[in-house]
């Protein structure tokens, strides 16, 4: 049977706001001391209130626009109701119906479209890590995490495999990224993904059941994970079973999913509207100037660079992977004008020298390169005739060398350069050299 | 020190006649004297109250001066107040001792009051009577027993008995109002937001009122003037400024529109409180106001709204309490949380919100637009707070669904937001009654204006009970 | 108006006694059949209303405060270790 993938994505980024999303503590939590970034109303204490955050939501609203999402003029926050212990409030404050973001869509570098659903506004939970103590298994909560704010972007279950699900997680990082808001970084948890797959026969519609995977910690991952869920599903489905809806782990050292809890019902949310914060309402005014704050991305960048610089493609895109990168790069460019450089050789320089552009300024950058350009060529012929006569000539140094003192090369180049008498490749030379010594 | 008011001790304290520590305690002594038989305190908190007595005296020997500065006063049991135990009178927060102040507790601190101890409720604000107490129930002063209604039980009861000059309480439903008129004293349920909430145990967010306690209505404008204000920390308050509520509280009633709301003087309610109003009333006209009867026609609904609305924030607001972080866990939540738990999650649960939560909040539209409709042609409205006097303790115990229908002409204010006053009108059976005066949003400086002037000539709270 | 108790006990994490379910039972049924009167009223076209205020955008800057320090956060739990806090232990993997 021929079966296509049906896989959806939900991702959550967690902003890098200075401060909580609905109290003052510090966001900055990681690595620190367990609950020691907590107050009455992220420990979710008796008779504390939440006051929302004014960054983290434009920030939310920009990385909606990224996605070319339309902002809704109206929203508001919801109560999303659960028992766990990460969960101080016995309830999320988050977004049901009114999210910031909706109907958005990106393009990825394979032609893909994927339409997204929603982007909204939530508060992350605390953290629990299991141990056993004295033989009783124990679970041990730091609320250090609860309430920073966090960004939930859904997707239209648009993927039909693992390559275009990674290339949408890179799109996103990079966005989030250029835009300063997160530093989307799966290692540490900032940006968190969380699949819904299945498999069908029939792609007019949507299969009768889909598994949710979580635990997926890092991008090398993402791609694993799924093959391998997609695989599990289809020897189910090739048996003549529907695969449970339910969701799964992703066990990183097994390489494998496995049943977390099956759910006989859908948790019931009993979603209401938080009664504790005014909903929010956007001017077109606020819209816009949001939007005007949403830098070029990556994606029209790359198409710009190869148009404007005559760039490949693939050079373009390792060019603004980083914004910073990128705007280094043009600043060069636009300094190299006058030395004639071209935008072709910056990036050669950038990409295969591997230059660190936070320790060599553009104007730096630009002299090196007229420098290393008025290097002239040698003939080979020219370069042996002089090497063999400071050979000769250097008799000592030469024994030196041969005898391990290795550093005595640089004064036989020293020598090879006054004999050449004009600005070579010292690099050429010293490597001639070297051969010659052989 | 009979029938001493906030003003008259502010007066005897700037005069330097009496410290504040004397002050203090004398009505320490009242408290340790009645408070067994009266169940009004769960903490006293005698030694920060003397310390803040002293520090009261410091400040008044350097000329300070505010309307509560060296004032002992007590707050229900629901007030998050720093190392001094808060129970909401639940075995469920038996031991917690907060560690943060609300932002009500320290304005009153800042104010320099002193803080007595905490009182007794209907466990977490769930009850009108006091009987749902995990502690016991308060008993009214004037007959003990009978009930001093809720869910502010101990507050109203440590003003009537001189344990304190005042005490603070929440009205999320009429817990202020009914308690207050049950006891002979000045209750305000404020404009919704006009208080901050934050630091105070929520019960029902979007309805919780902080409000509080006196003997009279001067005493009590003066306590609001320290409590109102908006917040930073609740952004449900809004930042409407604070008028001065003492300085044209005698300004009269003359030429004032007082509208009377026909379905509030209904077959329910007990003859002998329908005549106090209606004397009430040409007391009123006497004084110069005109009697005008409006109609908030979907009033019926209004306890319906509020039993699916207010439970099922219940539901949501009491999930914090598990146990992990501080108190115990939810096996030691009372009956009456429990049955509120259960029916606000069920409202709010998959395949019930549309019939229930979301009918609610649209009826809650339509009674919002009664009251809007009514204070178009009318400056206030003035209507009873309970169709009985206060009953006997116990009488109700086993129909929670009586208990609820108490409630009927209290909830509809909360679910508006509109603020109320109630103020001592009589005694029938030589139980109290009272009455209560709504008005617009932030209209609280014209309520005291109208209780003010009803005072004047009927000053009910003069009656002490017999201890 | 008959109500499921245990399901309803349960998404309320709240541990009932079999000897209580039935009480419960008969008096939430009752306050649920008087709630119910609520259908009678005609809400076509009513918008809902679930905040009196009127406000809106009540938003706070992005600006850090000093929080509570670890030994006051911990300090009304029953259980800690560590710096954490101590539940039994929950356990979602196989």
């Amino acid at each position: 049977m021929k079966y296509t993938p049906v896989i959806g994505l939900e991702v959550h980024v967690e902003l890098k706001t200075k401060s909580k999303m609905f109290c003052e503590c510090s966001a900055d939590y990681f690595g620190k001391e367990p609950n020691s970034h907590t107050c009455p109303t992220c420990l979710g204490l008796p008779g504390a209130l939440p006051v929302p955050n004014k960054t983290a939501i434009d920030w939310c609203v920009m990385i909606a626009q990224s996605l070319n999402c339309e902002i809704n003029e109206f929203s508001k926050f919801d109560r999303k109701n659960y028992f766990y212990p990460d969960l101080p409030k016995g309830y999320q404050i988050s977004q049901y119906d009114l999210p910031f973001g909706k109907n958005g869509e990106v393009s990825l570098s394979s032609g893909k479209t994927i339409g997204i659903t929603r982007v909204h506004m939530e508060e992350d939970t605390g953290k629990l890590t299991h141990q056993e103590m004295g033989g009783v298994k124990t679970s041990l909560i730091d609320y250090n995490r609860s309430g920073v704010p966090l960004v939930e972007i859904v997707t239209e279950p648009d993927f039909n495999n693992a390559k275009d699900v990674v290339a949408y997680l890179q799109m996103l990082r990079t966005i989030v990224r250029y835009l300063d808001v997160s530093n989307a970084d799966m290692e540490k948890g900032d940006m968190r993904l969380e699949p819904n797959i299945s498999l069908t026969t029939d792609v007019s519609k949507l299969p009768p059941y889909k598994v949710e995977v979580k635990n997926i910690n890092s991008f090398k991952f993402v791609d694993k994970a799924i093959v391998f869920e997609l695989k599990r599903q289809e020897e189910i489905l090739e048996s003549g079973q529907i695969p449970p809806q339910e969701t799964r782990g992703w066990n990183e050292i097994k390489n494998a999913t496995f049943s977390q809890r099956v759910k006989e019902e859908a948790n019931d949310y009993r979603y209401f509207p938080e009664p504790d914060i005014p909903p929010i309402k956007f001017t077109k005014e606020q819209i816009s100037n949001l939007k005007s704050k949403v830098p070029e991305l990556q994606v029209e960048k790359i198409t710009r660079f190869v148009k404007q610089f005559s760039l490949s493609s693939y050079d373009a895109e390792l060019l603004t992977r980083e914004r910073a990168l990128a705007d280094y790069f043009e600043q060069t460019v636009a300094q190299g004008i006058e030395k004639n450089i071209s935008a072709k050789q910056i990036a050669n320089t950038i990409i295969n020298k591997k230059i660190d552009h936070t320790t060599i300024s553009p104007e730096k950058l630009v002299s090196n390169i007229a420098e290393s350009s008025q290097i002239k060529s040698l003939d080979e012929s020219e370069l042996q005739t002089i090497i063999d006569k400071v050979l000769q000539d250097n008799q000592k140094a030469v024994k030196d060398y041969k005898s391990g003192k290795e550093s005595v090369i640089m004064f036989l180049v020293g020598q090879c350069m006054k004999a050449i008498g004009r600005k070579v490749d010292v690099n050429a030379v010293k490597e001639h050299l070297v051969q010659s010594l052989k | 020190m009979n029938n001493l008011t906030i003003k008259d001790a502010r007066e005897k304290l700037t005069k330097k006649e009496i410290s504040s520590v004397e002050l203090t305690k004398h009505y320490l002594t009242i408290v340790k004297t009645y408070n067994e038989k009266l169940n009004a305190f769960l903490t006293i908190s005698e030694k920060e109250a003397l310390e803040q007595a002293e520090s009261a005296d410091k400040r008044i020997g350097e000329g300070d001066s505010t309307p509560l500065l060296g004032i002992p006063l007590a707050l229900k049991d629901i007030y998050v107040t720093k190392g001094i135990k808060t129970t909401a009178a639940s075995k469920v927060l038996e031991e917690y001792i907060p560690q943060y102040d609300g932002t009500a507790v320290m304005l009153l601190k800042n104010a320099g009051a002193v803080i007595l101890g905490k009182t007794n409720l209907d466990a977490w604000a769930h009850g009108s009577s006091g009987e749902n107490s995990d502690f016991g129930p308060t008993k009214n002063p004037y007959n003990t027993a009978f009930v001093p209604g809720g869910s502010s039980s101990g507050s109203p009861v440590t003003v009537a008995s001189e344990m304190a000059l005042a005490a603070s309480g929440t009205d999320t439903g009429g817990s202020i109002r009914l308690p207050a008129s049950f006891c002979n004293v000045v209750g305000l349920k404020p404009t919704y937001g006009r208080v901050s909430r934050y630091g105070v145990i929520a019960m029902s967010s979007s309805l919780d009122s902080i409000g509080h306690f006196t003997k009279t209505v001067e005493d009590n404008a003066m306590y609001l003037q320290v409590t109102a204000g908006s917040d930073p920390h609740d952004a449900t308050t809004p930042p409407v400024a604070v008028p001065n509520y003492t300085k044209n509280i005698a300004k009269g009633v003359k030429g004032l529109r007082i509208g009377v709301p026909k379905e509030y003087f209904i077959e329910g309610l007990d003859p002998r409180i329908k005549k106090m109003i209606e004397d009430a009333l040409k007391v009123y006209e006497k004084l110069g106001a005109e009697i005008i009867e409006v109609s908030l026609p979907h009033t019926s609904y209004a306890i319906e709204v509020y039993y699916i609305v207010q439970t099922a924030e219940v539901s949501s607001n009491l999930a914090r309490y598990d146990g992990i972080r501080f108190g115990k866990d939810r096996s030691h939540f009372g009956d009456e949380a429990k049955r509120r738990i259960m029916l606000g999650t069920y409202v709010l649960s998959a395949g019930y919100y549309d019939a229930f939560y979301k009918k609610a909040m649209q009826v809650r539209t339509l009674l919002k637009q009664d009251f809007d409709k009514a204070f178009k042609t009318v400056d206030v409205i003035i209507a009873p707070v309970s169709p009985t006097i206060p009953w006997k303790l116990g009488d109700k115990a086993d129909d929670p669904l009586a208990m609820y229908l108490s409630d009927i002409f209290t909830v509809h204010a909360n679910l508006v937001g509109v603020p109320g006053l109630a103020i001592p009108v009589g005694f029938i059976d030589s139980l109290p009654v009272g009455m209560q005066i709504f008005g617009p949003h932030f209209s609280e400086e014209k309520l005291y204006q109208v209780g003010f002037a009803y005072e004047a000539v009927n000053p009910v709270w003069k009656e002490r009970p017999n201890l | 108006m008959k109500i499921n108790i245990s399901h309803v006990a349960k998404l309320a994490n709240l541990p009932l006694l079999d000897s209580e379910k039935q009480k419960f039972e008969t008096q939430l049924s009752s306050i649920l059949d008087y709630i119910a009167k609520l259908n009678e009223v005609d809400t076509s076209n009513v918008k809902d209303t679930s905040q009196v205020t009127g406000l809106e955008n009540i938003l706070r800057e992005d600006k850090p405060l000093p929080s509570l320090s670890q030994k006051d956060a911990l300090f009304q739990a029953k259980t800690t270790h560590n710096g954490f806090f101590a539940v039994k232990g929950i356990f979602e993997n196989e």
